[in-house]
């Protein structure tokens, strides 16, 4: 084997053996091999880091392949217009059938709606006209009636926003705004 | 490829460093592609996934290479 002129015990401070306390001449540690061994392994470590992430790629990949793309969405008659009075709401099922959203009447030709679900936890929200708000009572958050923007509260994001139309006395919903969803 | 016997201690500590340091920008642009390929799969933009991932397979590719050569260092 070939002779390694710096093989020995070098302290972290790079004084020599003779003037270190009596602790570390008793328990001498190769420090330079110590912290070489601990970079190695630390590098080996990383490449199962890197590994990990190739590995959340390719899901991704993998998921993009199978998931289902949504087309546009469908138009769905929400109510008779006389049936739901002025400062009146109305919870409703839209987009999908098992998705909650409400419906609220601001004057006579005024409609609003928006996804129930708060933006902060999913709470459903509440419709409270006479303080032109949307109220979650789960943590006192509260929005904007016209706009869903949020006024005060945890909530961050503005509540999702529902298109309407009204044709022949029937509210019908038209799609989501995207911008707000 | 050479081997580990070639080099004293402070030579192979110097090459670790070196392959330390290249790892360590290789995972964090993994990291980066990684974040920005979930935030393109959400947004609903799969252009971008594919070459993203090939980008992640040849950072990986180099990582391990990298690592065979620090086994060979102490073999």
């Amino acid at each position: 084997m070939r002779h390694d002129p710096e093989i020995g015990t070098i302290a972290p401070d790079g004084r020599p053996l003779s003037e270190q306390p009596r602790w570390r001449k008793d328990f001498p540690i190769d420090w330079p091999r110590d912290e070489y061994v601990s970079r190695r392994d630390f590098t080996k470590f990383l490449a199962l880091t890197s590994l990990s992430f190739f590995i959340g790629q390719v899901t991704i990949l993998v998921l993009n392949q199978f998931r289902t793309r949504r087309g546009a969405l469908p138009i769905v008659a929400v109510t008779r217009a006389a049936d739901v009075p002025v400062g009146g709401s109305l919870v409703f099922a839209y987009p999908e059938p098992d998705s909650h959203a409400i419906l609220v009447r601001l004057a006579e030709d005024r409609f609003v709606a928006y996804d129930q679900q708060c933006t902060h936890l999913l709470c459903p929200v509440i419709a409270q006209p006479d303080q032109d708000r949307l109220h979650c009572p789960c943590h006192n958050g509260n929005f904007d009636l016209e706009t869903g923007r949020v006024l005060s509260g945890p909530p961050e994001r503005p509540l999702t926003r529902i298109e309407l139309t009204v044709r022949g006395g029937v509210v019908y919903a038209t799609g989501v705004d995207v911008r707000s969803a | 490829m050479k081997h580990g016997g070639r080099f004293v201690r402070s030579q192979k500590m110097t090459i670790v460093n070196g392959i330390l340091a290249i790892v360590l920008i290789l995972v964090i642009l993994q990291l980066w592609l990684l974040v920005a390929t979930t935030n393109a799969y959400l947004g609903d933009e799969t252009g971008f996934l594919v070459p993203a991932a090939l980008a992640s397979a040849l950072c990986l590719a180099l990582i391990l290479g990298l690592i065979r050569y620090l086994y060979g260092l102490d073999r």
